[in-house]
């Protein structure tokens, strides 16, 4: 299941560049070039071989970790993608701690008080977030808490001025090591606002199914001996009925990944965010093809092993799924 | 965009199409549907808002007293006023008028890259599905490949190889959401295809694509609907942000998304060319998916979430 979908990538991807009306060559270097310059970026790019060896050297350039290189900056992409990558990371799980965080609590509490004005409220929220641009979010949000209250700063993951040194390329973790809860602060700072953004959506989504999943269990004989037993209402929820209504929240959480990892490219946009998504936008405004190529193709690859992931989460939470059995 | 109204103006399809068939869940008449779509809060607001968005995206720029791409140079990025609702942006042009004018682009995307999806994911779910096989291994594995990508990325992938437009836009939305629809038909046909009625019309000897076609396609189409409405949303958000890329619209289309993206500079100064293409964007998204889960409530209560 996995090799094929890989391999189904790895032709997308190779197609970004082989798919360009035209001459790549042409359409990477501009109208102007030389016939001669637009020859030799053909020779260096292997444009001249075949298409199907050409597709083998780029897998085969993919497997040994040779992801091609900048025509922008002449590096390597595997060497220069290592500081993009920590950063989308970093903003995407704060952003899903987040939509977790809220989402889960407020699909419980719309359950708990099922068909009053507290789940009225809560459902309008969650439809209302799910409906709203994430790139307008962000720039409400930059307008208001950013421009008009000044309360917490606009762009970038941490302020430049501070002499502060990053090691493992994850601020929090490097700031952590090092002692330096100035720096850690100056991080949350610059962090809450895109991570708000980008996970309002998915905490949207995670409300309603936490919601809906919830009022499935909650109406289950078990609960219903629990309750009658004198079972205390909050153990009642987060203990017995919670994880049986986690696993249609799982499957929302791995599809929201995608949402989320697409969403990056806007938020980091937006907030001048130094992550994957927005080195993926500057290659496309700079037609930097190496990178747009690799730079998908990673995100991609990040998505398949999340959901991966959820997929063995599954049975974990619930063990009464097994994989490989029928 | 009239071919446009048919489609939003049509919420309750009937969930089963005459064919004549005696089969399938007591067909529920017209006339129930009518009630419980009366009934369902989130159905009615959200066809209000998609109705009323719709009358503006037809005939709204008829009454405009300015042209969504009149510039005054005298009138730079003035705040709202009697004269200018929604205030100017930085070339002096009427924010309202560009509003109301991008109704008419983000519809008339979404409605084409929607109807372009359902028409190329249904058949290929037919055939996936009906056919079973090495048909439906092939086309089931480029579902899962493009399922493989989060939806935007795919889209930007494909916009970055056709060149930025609005057209390419469409065709790469059209694209990504595909693979939806084809599952969802895939699994209708599977539960369909041993049906009775089918079982029966294979026996007399009819043909495939009747079959396919006269019987199996119109009692497939309820969740398509519904899902095509709750895809519409999905679609208007991704022909904004595509715009708002800069992949999508190109000046001087009035595209919502676009007009946020030129928004950026001036958020302090003139708020206002932020505020209402946004709105825009998020009312219209909101009134696809209340309509869209008013929809799969009343006809499709296994759907429901």
């Amino acid at each position: 299941m996995l090799i094929p979908v890989l391999i189904g990538m790895s032709i997308i991807t190779f197609s970004i560049v082989h798919a360009i009306p035209g001459d790549p060559a042409k359409a990477i270097l501009g109208d102007k070039a030389t016939p001669e310059a637009v020859a030799q970026l053909k020779e260096s790019m292997g444009l001249n071989k075949p298409m199907i060896v050409q597709y083998l050297d780029y897998v085969k350039g993919i497997m040994t970790g040779d992801l091609g290189t900048s025509f922008i900056t002449k590096t390597p992409v595997a060497e220069e993608v290592g500081p993009y990558l920590a950063a989308t990371m970093e903003l995407s799980l704060a952003a899903m701690l987040i939509a977790i965080f809220f989402g889960m609590n407020l699909g419980i509490l719309a359950a708990w008080k099922h068909n009053t004005k507290l789940d009225y409220t809560a459902m309008v929220i969650a439809i209302i977030g799910v409906s709203v641009p994430v790139f307008w979010l962000g720039l409400m949000e930059q307008w208001v808490f950013a421009q008009d209250l000044g309360w917490l700063p606009s762009n970038g993951r941490i302020d430049p001025r501070m002499a502060f040194e990053s090691i493992t390329n994850f601020y929090f973790l490097d700031a952590l090591i090092q002692g330096d809860l100035e720096a850690f602060g100056n991080a949350l700072q610059h962090i809450i606002l895109p991570a708000i953004a980008l996970g309002t959506i998915p905490m949207a989504y995670i409300a309603r199914m936490t919601r809906s999943s919830m009022l499935e269990v909650m109406s289950s004989d078990y609960v219903r001996t629990a309750r009658a037993k004198g079972v205390s209402e909050f153990l009642i929820i987060y203990k017995h009925t919670l994880r049986n209504a986690f696993i249609p929240i799982l499957t929302v959480f791995g599809l929201q990944m995608g949402l989320l990892l697409g969403g990056a490219i806007l938020t980091e946009t937006i907030f001048s965010w130094p992550g994957i998504g927005r080195y993926v936008y500057e290659a496309i405004n700079n037609r930097d093809y190496p990178v747009i190529q690799s730079g998908i193709l990673l995100i991609a690859f990040i998505f398949v092993i999340i959901n991966l992931i959820v997929d063995l989460l599954y049975a974990w939470v619930d063990p009464r799924i097994q994989y490989g059995k029928e | 965009m009239s071919a446009n109204s048919t489609s939003l103006t049509s919420p309750t399809p009937s969930p089963m199409p005459d064919t004549g068939e005696p089969k399938a869940e007591a067909a529920s008449p017209l006339g129930n549907v009518w009630r419980s779509f009366i009934k369902s809060r989130s159905a009615v607001i959200g066809a209000v808002i998609v109705l009323s968005i719709l009358l503006i995206a037809v005939i709204g720029p008829l009454f405009l007293p300015y042209g969504y791409n009149q510039v005054d140079a005298n009138s730079r990025l003035e705040a709202p006023s009697a004269v200018h609702w929604f205030g100017t942006d930085d070339l002096g042009r009427d924010v309202f008028a560009r509003v109301i004018n991008g109704a008419r682009i983000s519809l008339w995307v979404g409605f084409f890259a929607v109807t372009g999806s359902i028409i190329v994911g249904s058949l290929l779910g037919l055939l996936a599905g009906y056919y079973g096989r090495w048909i439906d291994v092939l086309i089931s594995r480029v579902f899962d490949i493009l399922l493989a990508f989060p939806g935007v990325l795919l889209a930007i992938a494909i916009v970055a190889m056709l060149g930025p437009s609005l057209e390419n836009a469409m065709y790469a939305i059209a694209v990504i959401n595909v693979p939806t629809f084809g599952r969802l038909m895939r699994s209708r046909v599977l539960a369909i295809k041993q049906e009775d009625f089918v079982l029966a019309a294979k026996a007399i000897g009819m043909k495939d694509r009747r079959i396919l076609f006269k019987h199996i396609l119109p009692n497939s189409w309820t969740p398509i609907m519904v899902q095509g409405t709750l895809n519409f949303a999905i679609a208007v958000i991704e022909a904004a942000a595509l715009g708002f890329l800069g992949l999508g619209a190109q000046p001087p289309e009035p595209e919502w998304g676009k007009m946020l993206s030129d928004s950026r500079q001036y958020i302090e100064s003139a708020p206002w060319t932020m505020i209402f293409p946004g709105s825009a964007i998020m009312l219209t998204v909101l009134g696809f998916n209340l309509l869209g889960d008013g929809l799969r409530d009343i006809l499709d209560p296994r759907m429901k979430t």
